[in-house]
């Protein structure tokens, strides 16, 4: 629990995730809305020792860890494994051919 | 109803796919709680479903799709509307959490779903150790001890730990007092448990999860212990190491939050009832 730092902090956090997550109209998301209103209700602040702001808290730190690292995950996949097979081009071109062009189409 | 726009492409391009249970993409959510009163029906599901293009969204057994919490539903409507131009299920893992608790498909009820929970534990990560290297030796002992003795100190219980293949010897007791622990979960959190269970490989360090006493980032580490050290003694492969990282991230985050939402009590009632 000490991992957690400030709750103003994960919520920064999250509604930046949030934004990624929803693009243009991200302020009129439920999520952003709910969020926001969670936190206004229960009024997160270090200060206070009460178990429904810890629960919250903690709430939200999971959820911005899985906003983030699905955010994280489909990055890596796109850069390393979302290119696909190469084109019958592309692989003659490895070795320096051409494929033969043939105006009539495959015989 | 809200509505959130995306553009008309990715109409087409959701029916070209034919991805069940796929429809389109402008997304809402609505709470049928309005028009299903949970008071007249007390043992009804009620709950919240989602709409993509006011159709409403179904489970791949076809089921209709409802979760019993709205903060869960609005999580899931975020997932479908994260997805841009192709639909990743594999980064939905809210969805398939609570596809699964709907669908069931491996057909098991509490009884088994707790079995099969508690029968992690002669086989948890945390209890197997290793002797050589000593550095891993120590790594393992500094990192897993506390988290053991907690675990021992929450739920008065002996586990301990072993370096011999067979692992720890678990006394019944130990196993009885998790079994009962876990039966006060009802059947979704259950599904989520068991989830994350298997994901960490670990029942301790789920529990420990669950019960917040680290966050999914320390338990994701303390679960790849070996993993981190030999990626300290020999480098890191981005393309490897942190891609399996960011997924056991994402999954074990969302196995904890279905946990905590599909369990929880009625705090913000009572917060407002103070007002």
């Amino acid at each position: 629990m000490a991992a957690l730092g400030t709750p103003l902090r994960t919520l920064r956090a999250l509604l930046r995730e949030l934004r990624h997550a929803a693009g243009r109209s991200y302020r009129d998301s439920p999520a952003y809305r709910h969020v926001l209103a969670a936190f206004r209700a229960h009024r997160v602040t270090s200060e206070k020792l009460c178990r429904a702001q810890q629960e919250l808290h903690f709430q939200a730190a999971t959820y911005l860890c899985l906003l983030r690292s699905v955010r994280e995950h489909e990055a890596l996949h796109r850069e390393y494994h979302g290119r696909g097979e190469r084109s019958p081009q592309e692989v003659a071109g490895l070795v320096g051919f051409r494929l033969p062009q043939q105006p009539g189409g495959k015989g | 109803m809200e509505n959130l726009n995306i553009p008309g492409p990715l109409l087409l391009l959701a029916s070209a796919l034919n991805l069940l249970p796929l429809w389109g993409c402008l997304l809402s959510l609505s709470a049928c709680s309005s028009l299903i009163p949970q008071d007249f029906y007390s043992d009804s599901p009620g709950g919240f479903e989602i709409n993509l293009d006011h159709r409403k969204l179904k489970t791949p057994q076809a089921k209709l799709f409802t979760v019993p919490s709205e903060a869960l539903a609005i999580a899931v409507a975020t997932e479908w509307d994260s997805q841009k131009d192709t639909i990743k299920f594999y980064t939905m893992h809210l969805t398939t959490l609570c596809n699964t608790a709907l669908d069931n498909p491996t057909q098991r009820n509490k009884t088994q779903l707790i079995r099969a929970a508690v029968k992690f534990l002669e086989t948890d990560t945390v209890c197997y150790r290793v002797e050589e290297p000593p550095a891993l030796a120590e790594l393992q002992k500094n990192e897993w001890d506390p988290v053991v003795a907690w675990a021992e100190k929450r739920y008065n219980v002996t586990i301990g730990s072993s370096t011999s293949i067979l692992g720890p010897n678990i006394p019944a007791s130990t196993k009885e007092t998790f079994v009962s622990h876990l039966a006060s979960y009802n059947m979704w959190a259950l599904q989520g448990i068991e989830f994350v269970i298997t994901q960490l490989k670990s029942l301790i360090l789920s529990m420990s999860l669950i019960d917040r006493h680290i966050t999914v980032e320390k338990a994701v580490l303390l679960s790849r212990l070996e993993e981190e050290y030999q990626i300290q003694r020999w480098g890191n492969v981005e393309w490897a190491h942190d891609y399996d990282l960011c997924e056991l991230r994402a999954r074990t985050a969302a196995g904890t939050l279905f946990v905590h939402l599909c369990s929880e009590s009625s705090t913000v009632k009572h917060k407002l009832l103070q007002d």
